[in-house]
């Protein structure tokens, strides 16, 4: 065993501090260590993207971090991005689109997509696959994720809009 | 997939990666973006019971483009390379190959340094590098010293940058000419079966120089200076074409792996080349 390390993360707006071995991965920090079960374990590889979250505003698969890297970071996963009450647009967008199936892709592929959103707000087809490719979904054939997302990308910049 | 166990260090300048690399050795490895590392730890490929970790140390996270030369600090990412207008204005073959590695995700994470430290004749930095007449600077206990691409790579895994050292810095000439970053890979966040890196340089319609690099296709990258000779006087027709790929073919060593054969890997690098001259050609 070597010497554990004390960790402060912020992980949706909540500061969370324990001692971790240095080797614990960040998607064992957050499912295990604090509950966070949003983002999954797909592949374990860095390849599907289903461990997806938000770090210091960038997408990074957690299954390749260590929980001691994240040491003062600001943390996103889809608990973050909205819940059953209040749902965020993309959320929206998924249910009302199909863009899911047996949803296990899901919770990464929303949280990627906010950051393309952040950086493209009204991504064309291409632009949207392209910024998706580090996320894999073995159920939709993609088509309606891609719909999906551009119904979130219309949705928002209206609502972006009616608020200017 | 849970790593052996490791002491961690995140020292915050130089001279404490220095110190915790002397006092360890071989069994000390520093991380940067830890996209290559962490993959192969998990897999017990690579035993590191000292990490330490790069992303405190200053100073290697900076841009710098001057008259003749581009600076790139060993940290930065293969994203911060993607959103940087001003260098993507002086070399857009950087742009156009960090836009061919892997995934968003992975980008964000990726570094220049590690990629050309790395070794892994799969990372696609190197043979640009290489191609660009790029040099590495490293540092160590007996101060800095900088080592041209073309003669870093050794063997798969084997450069010429001492374990005690550490890479800061890729320093570019500003490239001339026309560009292309061609690759072919399985699927998208892929390695390479094959890539080329081409700038090339027309003067009245004729080839004035011509650099050339090919990647995953030995167990270094391949500077195929006779393929890039073979362009030079000539038009770019479909006879120096021809040349040039016969050039580079004698200068690869293809193995066969998961991604095909070899007779398949000297084709795909065949085409491949001729699609990178062409794209680069008419840009030129
Ligand atoms: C799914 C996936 C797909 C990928 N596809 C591609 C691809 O198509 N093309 C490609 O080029 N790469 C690919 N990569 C690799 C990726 O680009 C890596 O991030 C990169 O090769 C290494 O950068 P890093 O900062 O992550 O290095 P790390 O993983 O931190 O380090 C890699 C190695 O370099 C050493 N090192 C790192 N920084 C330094 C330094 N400053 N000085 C000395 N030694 C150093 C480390 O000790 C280690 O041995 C892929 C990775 C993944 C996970």
């Amino acid at each position: 065993m070597s010497k554990k390390k004390h960790v402060t993360l912020n992980v949706n707006g909540k500061t969370e501090e324990f001692l971790a071995e240095p080797r614990e991965l960040l998607i064992y920090t957050l499912r295990e260590r604090l509950n966070i079960t949003g983002p999954h374990i797909g592949c374990e590889t860095s390849h599907c993207g289903a461990c997806t979250v938000t770090i210091n505003g960038k997408s990074v698969k957690s299954c390749t971090m260590f929980a001691v890297q994240a040491e003062g970071a600001e943390i996103t996963t889809i608990e973050g991005i909205g819940g059953p009450d209040n749902l965020h647009p993309l959320q929206e967008a998924f249910k009302e689109h199909h863009g899911l199936q047996c949803g296990y892709c899901t919770p990464g592929m929303i949280t990627r997509a906010t950051k393309l959103l952040e950086e493209i707000p009204n991504p064309t087809e291409a632009e949207i696959r392209f910024g998706m490719a580090g996320n894999l979904c073995r159920c939709t054939g993609y088509q309606n994720i891609v719909k999906s997302i551009q119904a979130a990308a219309a949705q928002m910049s209206a609502a972006k809009e009616a608020a200017e | 997939m849970i790593p052996a166990a490791f002491e961690y260090y995140r020292p915050k300048d130089m001279a404490g990666v220095l110190s915790i690399l002397e006092e360890h050795g071989d069994d000390a490895r520093v991380m940067a973006g830890g996209h290559s590392l962490i993959p192969m730890m998990k897999l017990r490929m690579a035993d590191v019971p000292h990490l330490i970790d790069l992303q405190d140390v200053g100073g290697m996270s900076e841009i710098e483009i001057d008259a003749d030369a581009i600076k790139i600090g060993a940290l930065v990412t293969q994203s911060d390379i993607i959103d940087n207008a001003a260098l993507a204005d002086v070399a857009p073959i950087l742009r156009e190959a960090a836009l061919q590695i892997s995934d968003p995700q992975v980008r964000y994470m990726g570094t220049l340094g590690g990629n050309v430290a790395n070794g892994d004749p799969g990372n696609d930095m190197p043979g640009l590098m290489q191609c660009l007449d790029a040099s590495f600077t490293v540092v160590g206990q007996d101060g800095e010293r900088v080592i041209p691409a073309r003669d870093f790579y050794e063997a798969a895994y084997v450069t010429a940058r001492e374990d005690g050292e550490v890479l800061t810095a890729v320093t570019i000439p500003r490239p001339k000419g026309g560009h292309a970053y061609e690759k072919q890979k399985r699927k998208i966040g892929d390695y390479a079966t094959a890539a080329a890196s081409v700038q090339i340089v027309n003067d009245g319609g004729k080839c004035v120089s011509a650099a050339i690099a090919m990647t995953n296709l030995s167990d270094t990258p391949v500077f195929s200076k006779t393929a890039g000779d073979a362009l030079v006087g000539t038009s770019v027709d479909d006879a120096a074409l021809k040349i040039a790929v016969a050039a580079m073919l004698g200068d690869i060593d293809p193995t066969e792996d998961n991604r095909g054969p070899v007779a398949f890997k000297n084709h795909v690098a065949g085409v491949i080349l001729r699609r990178a001259i062409a794209r680069a050609w008419s840009r030129a």
